[in-house]
C-alpha cells in the first residue's frame, strides 16, 4: 500500500534521513519507533508532503506521491495526524471534524462521519460545541484522530498519539487505533512508547539516525533483546 | 445629535469594509498589507473607468447602474488584490515577516505611483453624482444615497460574516489563520485559500472605493493612503484579525471622528484618529474583541 524507497533528506546542513526504506501491507499497523531525533517525525512528515526528500520516492498505491503537495496527498486518503494534536484551538469540536470533511462534497455523507466518530468517541460529542483549545490532552488526541478519521482515510500516519499522556488515557487511545484498523484503515505508528505501540502493531521498525537499523514482526520485536534493552525500559 | 450619530456611522461603515480586508489578511497571513488602502483607490480608479466607458449617466438610472458597476469592480479589485498576492507576497511566505512589510509598503507606492503614471496627477471627478433627495429620520437629514451606500455596506459586512461563520471556506480560512500546516492535512489547499481570501478583502476594498467615489465626487492617486491608515485604526481598534470586532472598529471610529470633529473642530479629525490608535496600541493591543485565546497545552 506504501512503499518508501531510499529516502533521503536534509534539513539545511542536517542529514535527517538516510535512505530510509519502508513498506506497510494494506490492514498493517506498522510502528515506527525510534528516539528523539530518529528521523520519525521527519519521515511522516516527508510522506505527507509537509518537507520534501532530496532522495528517494514514496509510492501509495502504486502512484508516486514523493513530489505531491500535502493537500494533494490527503485528498488520495493517505492522512497525517501530526505531533502534539494540532487541534484547532479557537475552533470548535463540531467544526474541527468539519474540516476534516473539507474534501467531502456530500454534507450527508459529512455528517454521517461525524456521527459515527460521536458515536466511537462519546466524550467529543458531549463538547462539540465546546472550542478544542480547551479540551484535556487526551481529548484532543482523540479529536485529533476523529478529526482525520471523517477524512475518510485508508492509511493514517500517526505521531506520537501517547505524547504527554497518563497511562490509562494512552491504553484507550491505543485502543482506538486498534479499532479503527480492524475496520480496515492501515496505519503507521510513529512512538517513543515502544510497549504501547507494539501491543497493536503487526510489525515494527527501528530508526536510529534517520537509517533503519531494524525491522521485523511486533511479536518478535518484543522479545528482541536490542529493542527490550533501549526501547523497552530493559529487563 | 442624531445627525452626527449619523455621519459617524456612514463613515465608519467604509472605514469598517476598508478594515475588513486589512482584517482579513492579517488574520490569515499575518501580514499587515499596506498596500490595501491602495486597492480602495484602485477601486474607485476602476469603478471611473467603467463609468466612463459606459458613457453618461441619468440620473434616474443612477443608482441601478452603480450598484451594477460596484459589482464590476469588486470583481476586478479583487483580482487584483490575488494578483499582488501572488505576484509580492507569495513568494516571502517564508521570509521573516519584516521584509513582508517592506514588501507591502513597495507595493503600496507602487499602485500609488503607478495609478499617476496611467491616469495622471489631478484629481478626477466622479462622473456619477447621486442627488439626494434628502429625508428626515429621528431628526437627522439624510439623502437616499447615504442610506442606500450603508445598505450595501451592512448587506456586504453580514454576508462576510455568515461566509466566514458558517461556510466551508470560512473554517478552512480561520483554520489556516491558526495553522496552515495542519490545515493542508486536511486536504485544504491553503494557497488557493490565501488567494481567495485575498480576493475577498480586495473586493471590499474595491467597493468601498466607488461608493466614496460617489459619494465624495472626486478621486486621485493618494485617495488610498489616509484611509488605509485609519482603517488599519479600526482593525486595531476592533481586535485584528477577528471579524465582528473589524466591524465595530470601523463603526466606532467613525463616530469618534465624527463626535471628535463637531467638539474640537475639522483639523482636528485625524489627530484624533490616530490619538486613539496610540492609545489602543498601548493600552489594549489586542483591541475590543480581540482574539482570547483559551489554550491547554
Amino acid at each position: 500500500m506504501l512503499e518508501i524507497d531510499g529516502l533521503d533528506v536534509h534539513y539545511g546542513g542536517v542529514h535527517a534521513l538516510r535512505g530510509l526504506s519502508l513498506t506497510i501491507a494494506p490492514g498493517e499497523i506498522v510502528a515506527l519507533l525510534g528516539n528523539n531525533g530518529a528521523g520519525k517525525t521527519t519521515t511522516l512528515s516527508a510522506v505527507s508532503g509537509l518537507v520534501r526528500s532530496t532522495a528517494g520516492k514514496v509510492v501509495f498505491d502504486g502512484r508516486e506521491i514523493t513530489r505531491d503537495r500535502p493537500h494533494k496527498i490527503a485528498e488520495r486518503g493517505l492522512v497525517h495526524v501530526p505531533e502534539g494534536r494540532r487541534v484547532f484551538s479557537t475552533l470548535t469540536v463540531h467544526e474541527n471534524l468539519q474540516l476534516g470533511g473539507y474534501l467531502v462534497r456530500d454534507q450527508a455523507e459529512i455528517r454521517k462521519r461525524i456521527e459515527r466518530v460521536y458515536e466511537l468517541l462519546p466524550r467529543l460529542a458531549e463538547r462539540r460545541a465546546q472550542q478544542g483549545g480547551t479540551l484535556s490532552g487526551g481529548e484532543q488526541q482523540m479529536l485529533a484522530i476523529g478529526r482525520a478519521l471523517v477524512t475518510g482515510p485508508r492509511l493514517l500516519l500517526l505521531d506520537e498519539p501517547s505524547m504527554g499522556l497518563a497511562p490509562l488515557v494512552v491504553a484507550s487511545v491505543m485502543e482506538l487505533i486498534a479499532g479503527i484498523n480492524a475496520e480496515g484503515t492501515s496505519v503507521l505508528l510513529v512512538e517513543q512508547n515502544a510497549t504501547a505501540a507494539l501491543k497493536i502493531a503487526h510489525r515494527g521498525y527501528v530508526i536510529e539516525n534517520g537509517e533503519c537499523v531494524l525491522d521485523g514482526p511486533a511479536a518478535d520485536l518484543r522479545e528482541d533483546p536490542r529493542v527490550v534493552e533501549a526501547y523497552l525500559g530493559g529487563v | 445629535m442624531t445627525q452626527l450619530v449619523w455621519n459617524g456611522l456612514f463613515v465608519g461603515s467604509f472605514y469598517a469594509l476598508v478594515a475588513l480586508g486589512y482584517s482579513m489578511v492579517y488574520g490569515i497571513i499575518k501580514l499587515l498589507n499596506f498596500a490595501h488602502g491602495d486597492l480602495y483607490m484602485l477601486g474607485a480608479f476602476v469603478g471611473f473607468a467603467i463609468l466612463g466607458a459606459v458613457g453618461g449617466v441619468s440620473s434616474s438610472m443612477a443608482l441601478p447602474l452603480l450598484l451594477v458597476v460596484l459589482l464590476a469592480t469588486m470583481v476586478l479589485t479583487g483580482l487584483a488584490g490575488v494578483a499582488l498576492e501572488r505576484i509580492a507576497y507569495r513568494p516571502l511566505r517564508r521570509a521573516p515577516r519584516l521584509s513582508l512589510l517592506i514588501t507591502a509598503v513597495g507595493a503600496s507606492f507602487a499602485l500609488e505611483y503607478g495609478m499617476r503614471a496611467a491616469a495622471g496627477a489631478d484629481p478626477r471627478v466622479y462622473p456619477v453624482r447621486l442627488g439626494g433627495t434628502s429625508v428626515e429620520v429621528l431628526g437627522a437629514r439624510l439623502t437616499l444615497q447615504q442610506l442606500v451606500l450603508v445598505g450595501v455596506a451592512v448587506v456586504l459586512m453580514i454576508g462576510l460574516n455568515l461566509l466566514i461563520t458558517r461556510t466551508r471556506e470560512g473554517r478552512a480560512m480561520r483554520a489556516i489563520a491558526l495553522d496552515p500546516r495542519t490545515s493542508s492535512l486536511m486536504g485544504i489547499d491553503v494557497n488557493a485559500v490565501i488567494s481567495r481570501t485575498f480576493f475577498l478583502g480586495s473586493a471590499l476594498a474595491g467597493a468601498a472605493g466607488v461608493m466614496a467615489g460617489a459619494y465624495y465626487g472626486k478621486i486621485d492617486f493618494l485617495m488610498g493612503f489616509l484611509i488605509g491608515l485609519k482603517a488599519f485604526t479600526a482593525a486595531v481598534i476592533g481586535g485584528i484579525g477577528n471579524i465582528p470586532g473589524t466591524m465595530l472598529g470601523g463603526l466606532l471610529l467613525g463616530l469618534l471622528e465624527s463626535f471628535g470633529t463637531f467638539w474640537l473642530g475639522g483639523e482636528w479629525r485625524d489627530v484624533f484618529a490616530f490619538g486613539v490608535l496610540i492609545l489602543f496600541l498601548t493600552v489594549r493591543p489586542t483591541g475590543l474583541l480581540g482574539e482570547r485565546v483559551t489554550e491547554r497545552v
